[in-house]
């Protein structure tokens, strides 16, 4: 299965190609490519160790490919360093495994912190985005709170309005159920699906929650030793009958190399 | 033999690249120290941190300090017949050397501790990555108003470390041992130059560059995990108590 032209005609919100990363002696990308189109959400699943956090990093601009090209709606990041990648930083928004949230700071001042810094807007108007973006993840009441004070659950919640106050074209998750017990999982999954429908977003997460994870999303990409090695829709990759991707849907250990589950067969 | 020549080599430039990553990390925060945005909130918000919070600190200890410099010198001036000169003893020996050297390690184990710890845990808890994705810099948010903070902090921190030390040398020296208030206050008023002050104060704005830059540089860099921050706050202390003893040996050759 290509990892490209889904849908054929529609430009990608996120189009990766041949993307190289190594790290001292390993090579942890070996060509990644991906597309995550427009108004959909694309999962990234696969082994610990496989790379899904590495190619997040490239998409939030964290790393820099050694190779290859990444295009964030439309504009060409891959040689792009320092304060130049500010206006494509300030096209997504971005929620961290460990939610990221300031500590120091309430709910109210960790969601309008963005706003804070980044706009010219009155006390009036950021408390009115920070308000509406509140109720939107569902946390009326709680902006007094500090993140040490809230379930992890609620934490999640203020960070995914942090991570769209600025009403930002791309979302990107990371592991966004890491650390949740399996209904508050189900309740962020809903949450994410409600959101990125409400605003319009395209999304992409690296997940590890498998099979739950292919209820709320449009594409799915399988990466496994540094590559994409399904992508499509559900339907496509499930059906796909691959081997490596069953055994790691089987949740058994090891998630073979090709060649270990050739050796046994 | 190829072996330990590669091996060699490796440490050499792993050496060097370290030092490239401090001095650069130093050089990035001063350039956005005076790039705009200007983070004058933030960098006062430090100085309070820094700064005002460790004053009951800096009370205490300089007030023990100038105690005991007060005691142990009557009783050693007094074997020469000087004891009136206990004044310019004691202001010297604060104003000069102790005052800045005291105060940079006391601030260092309070403030620059906490400093270590709040941005390896920062780090840790991908809080720094957080203001990279929201197009902030994390150097000029989060290190560049502590480094300011330093050098502000630091002078006015060894400036009041000098002054109750010298009154605490003054309550035990005239208060309990009976040396002369008037000689006390003119050995100071004779002896004490502009020149020693000056000297103090260079020290103090030189530990707090030293102190901030190494505190903030441990904390930046601190491996992502609860062992890799306490890790950062150690090395964090103990490089900068021996850096201060370091520069303050070389300021005081070079300042003398």
């Amino acid at each position: 299965m290509s990892p490209t032209g889904i849908d054929g005609s529609a430009p990608n919100a996120i189009e990766v190609r041949d993307l190289y990363k190594r790290f001292g002696r390993q090579q942890v990308l070996n060509g990644v490519n991906l597309d995550c189109p427009h108004g959909a959400i694309t999962a990234i699943v696969g082994p610990s160790g496989c790379g899904k956090t590495v190619t997040l990093r490239h998409l939030n601009l964290l790393l820099h490919p050694d190779s290859g090209r990444i295009v964030i709606d439309g504009v060409d990041v891959s040689k792009m360093r320092g304060r130049a990648l500010d206006p494509v930083r300030e096209k997504f928004g971005m929620l961290f495994q460990s939610n990221a949230l300031f500590d120091s700071m309430t709910v109210f001042e960790n969601v309008a912190f963005p706003l804070i810094e980044k706009t010219r807007l009155s006390a009036a108007q950021i408390e009115k985005a920070v308000d509406e973006t509140l109720a939107a993840v569902s946390l009326e009441g709680m902006k007094n709170k500090y993140p040490s004070e809230m379930s992890g659950g609620m934490q999640k919640r203020a960070a995914l309005a942090r991570a769209l106050i600025r009403r930002p074209k791309i979302l990107i998750l990371d592991e966004p159920t890491t650390g949740l017990d399996p209904s508050r999982t189900g309740a962020i999954h809903e949450l994410i699906r409600r959101t990125q429908q409400k605003f319009g977003l395209s999304a992409v997460l690296v997940s590890h929650d498998v099979p739950k994870v292919f209820e709320i999303t449009d594409r799915l990409a399988f990466m496994h030793e540094g590559k994409m090695r399904l992508y499509g829709t559900v339907e496509q990759v499930t059906g796909a009958k691959d081997a490596v991707f069953e055994h790691f849907l089987a949740g058994k250990t090891g998630y073979d190399s090709e060649d270990a589950l050739a050796k046994r067969a | 033999m190829y072996e330990s020549i590669e091996s060699l080599g490796a440490a050499i430039i792993a050496t060097i690249e370290s030092l490239g990553a401090v001095v650069t990390f130093l050089a990035g925060a001063i350039f956005y120290i005076f790039a705009p945005p200007y983070k004058f909130g933030l960098a006062i918000r430090q100085i309070r941190e820094i700064g005002a919070d460790s004053m009951f600190l800096i009370v205490l200890i300089a007030a023990s300090i100038g105690a005991v410099l007060g005691l142990q010198g009557v009783n050693t001036l007094t074997r020469f017949g000087a004891e009136g000169s206990l004044g310019s003893v004691v202001s010297l020996v604060l104003v000069r050397e102790l005052g800045p050297v005291m105060a940079a390690l006391m601030v260092t184990a309070r403030a620059g501790s906490a400093m270590a710890a709040e941005l390896g845990s920062m780090q840790a808890t991908e809080q720094i990555d957080a203001l990279t994705v929201m197009a902030i810099n994390p150097v000029q948010y989060l290190v560049s108003p502590r480094i300011v903070a330093g050098v502000v902090s630091f002078p006015l921190l060894t400036s009041v470390f000098d002054v109750v030390g010298i009154m605490g040398g003054y309550v035990v020296g005239v208060g309990l041992m009976g040396v002369p208030s008037s000689s006390y206050f003119n050995g100071i008023g004779y002896n004490l130059v502009w020149h020693d002050i000056s000297t103090g104060l260079w020290k103090a704005l030189v530990f707090g560059l030293v102190v901030t830059w190494i505190c903030c540089y441990k904390g930046y860099n601190a491996e992502r995990m609860a062992t890799g921050i306490s890790r950062a706050t150690t090395e964090a202390v103990v490089a900068s108590s021996v850096l201060i003893l370091l520069w303050d040996y070389f300021l005081t050759s070079i300042l003398l």
